[in-house]
């Protein structure tokens, strides 16, 4: 066989895994919401405590290192900002592309990065252990449909989080940057927050906000279905753990400037 | 013949061992099937791993399915519990075809059966007492101190009680069995699969695990299928066995008869003779050149 031959067969096999990967990932949301909306009529409810619990692994745990990670891109933010905006003696309307650009993309993208580092890989490597274990197998046996109680709770609790995170990053930033501006260009923290404000409309902290959601979504879903494709035993569980965190972040990149090109035209 | 004659002698010794009533296979004739396999066939890709497997279990009987590494043991249990949908066959739990129930159905069923794995299955996140409440807490409505007091009596059954609050990493493998078998019948099930419930465990708890399950039987009236390859285990609790061996059923016969098998493979699996299978040379050479 050619050399040729094998590369188009091996893209071929590639292209079919994805969407195959692709049809998976959007049958187990399908099934996620469907246990959320009937599967208390069904005597098998997602359990609030279950999803309580996620949200507090995925959001409420990430917190300092949201803080940290926030505070230091709205200080970034802020540097750059006046240096570009020095160039034109311009440097009073810095609040303008620190508001926007931190409300509108660096919160979402950057708490999604985070979140499918931190949480997207653990959810991953805890699904991938569950398969090979046969825990997975122990719910299916028991009655205990593994989508209702594995997969619903993690979906809701980084579609609630990921927004929530977000808002929480918006804050940080917009203070860190506030103070920097404020000490730089020798005016009142109150002022940076009243000029941002000013520029800034809820819609560009709905569109924040409905990103980061939909990250989320991506993330979780990313990392199910890579969880529960595992092979090969403590290899497969690292093999699966590094795949989720590279295709999670390729996948909020991509989405993020489709949804950015969609919302903006 | 002074094999078989040692061979009766062995299992009625087994036997005695324990003081657990064993049903008589009259009394076994006429209860009902509570678990029926017709003409099940099933292959991995090109690979056939059962071929046409008929089977059934009384109520309140225990049947072990023997076989070597690779005869096709779990993948029949997997397709006796439902993990595995049966292509060409037929598979009836309780008097209900699992092909043809509705997913709630399904899940209906489910809750009447319990399944041990071989390596437990237990949930790592989870004290011991957590995974046997498992399902009283997510398939009813309990009160919070009526599912403790349930988990502490399936633990006490299987003489884990006061090991409840630790970790199932904590427990040695028997006890991680017994766990396991703690949590396949806290919902009372009617049928109990077991897989491997022996394997890797010394002779002393492996036998006390054989007590266990008799004890069990006994005790709630269930129906055990057990899939094994450890042959005093097998002689000791089964009424029934039926031995697989590449994919195919060999024998089911009750345990008194079964070293009276006319079939020389099951002979061999029982006397512990491995046999090398005779190769054709051109076959062989074909399949290591690949050609």
């Amino acid at each position: 066989m050619s050399v040729a031959i094998r590369a188009f067969e091996s893209i071929g096999r590639r292209s079919v895994g994805f969407f195959d990967q692709v049809g998976y990932g959007s049958t187990l949301f399908a099934e996620a919401l469907y246990w959320l909306a009937v599967g208390w009529r069904r005597r098998q409810p997602v359990r609030i405590h279950a999803v309580f619990h996620e949200m507090q692994q995925i959001g409420v745990a990430a917190l300092p290192i949201a803080t940290l990670l926030s505070g230091t891109i709205g200080l970034m933010l802020a540097i750059q900002s006046l240096y570009s905006l020095g160039l034109f003696g311009a440097e009073a309307y810095a609040y303008i592309g620190i508001a926007l650009s931190v409300v509108r993309e660096f919160s979402p993208l950057i708490m999604a990065i985070l979140v499918a580092g931190r949480s997207g890989s653990a959810i991953a490597a805890r699904l991938a252990t569950m398969t090979i274990n046969q825990e997975v197998d122990a719910l299916q046996v028991m009655g205990i449909n593994p989508v209702r109680y594995l997969v619903s709770p993690v979906v809701v609790a980084l579609a609630l989080m990921l927004p929530c995170l977000a808002m929480w990053a918006n804050l940080v930033s917009e203070l860190t940057a506030g103070l920097y501006v404020s000490a730089a260009l020798n005016s009142s923290l109150g002022a940076f927050v009243n000029d941002s404000l000013t520029v800034l409309k809820v819609g560009d902290v709905w569109h924040g906000i409905g990103k980061a959601g939909l990250f989320g979504v991506l993330i979780a879903l990313v990392a199910v279905v890579n969880g529960s494709s595992v092979s090969g035993g403590a290899e497969g569980v690292g093999r699966v753990t590094t795949w989720s965190v590279v295709q999670s972040i390729c996948m909020i990149v991509v989405a993020d400037m489709v949804f950015a090109y969609v919302a903006t035209r | 013949m002074q094999a078989e004659i040692d061979y009766a002698q062995h299992i009625a010794a087994l036997r005695a061992q324990s003081p657990a009533t064993r049903p008589t296979e009259a009394e076994l004739k006429v209860r009902s099937r509570v678990v029926e396999v017709d003409r099940l066939d099933f292959s991995f890709g090109p690979r056939q791993v059962l071929f046409d497997i008929s089977l059934d279990v009384r109520e309140g009987e225990i049947m072990v399915i023997m076989g070597g590494s690779g005869s096709g043991k779990t993948t029949l249990l997997r397709h006796l519990v439902g993990l595995m949908p049966p292509q060409p066959g037929k598979v009836k739990l309780l008097g209900k075809d699992l092909g043809s129930l509705k997913p709630a159905q399904l899940l209906d069923l489910k809750r009447k059966i319990g399944v041990a794995f071989q390596f437990g299955a237990l949930f790592s996140s989870m004290t011991v007492a957590e995974n046997v409440k498992l399902p009283l807490r997510e398939l009813t409505d309990l009160e919070e101190t009526t599912m403790d007091i349930m988990a502490n009596l399936k633990l006490e059954v299987v003489n884990l009680s006061g090991f409840g609050a630790l970790m199932p990493a904590a427990l040695s493998g028997g006890m991680v069995k017994r766990a396991s078998i703690a949590r396949a019948i806290v919902m009372d099930p009617r049928l109990l699969f077991l897989d491997e419930p022996s394997s890797g465990l010394d002779p002393v708890v492996s036998s006390a695990l054989d007590d266990l399950i008799l004890k069990l039987r006994e005790a709630m009236d269930i129906s055990v299928v057990v899939v094994s390859h450890d042959i005093d285990s097998a002689f000791k609790i089964a009424d029934r066995i039926t031995v697989l061996d590449q994919g195919h059923i060999l024998a089911i016969e009750r345990v008194e008869n079964i070293h009276n098998c006319g079939n020389e493979r099951v002979r061999n699996l029982l006397n512990r003779r491995s046999v090398e299978p005779e190769v054709d040379p051109a076959e062989y050479l074909a399949r290591l050149t690949g050609g």
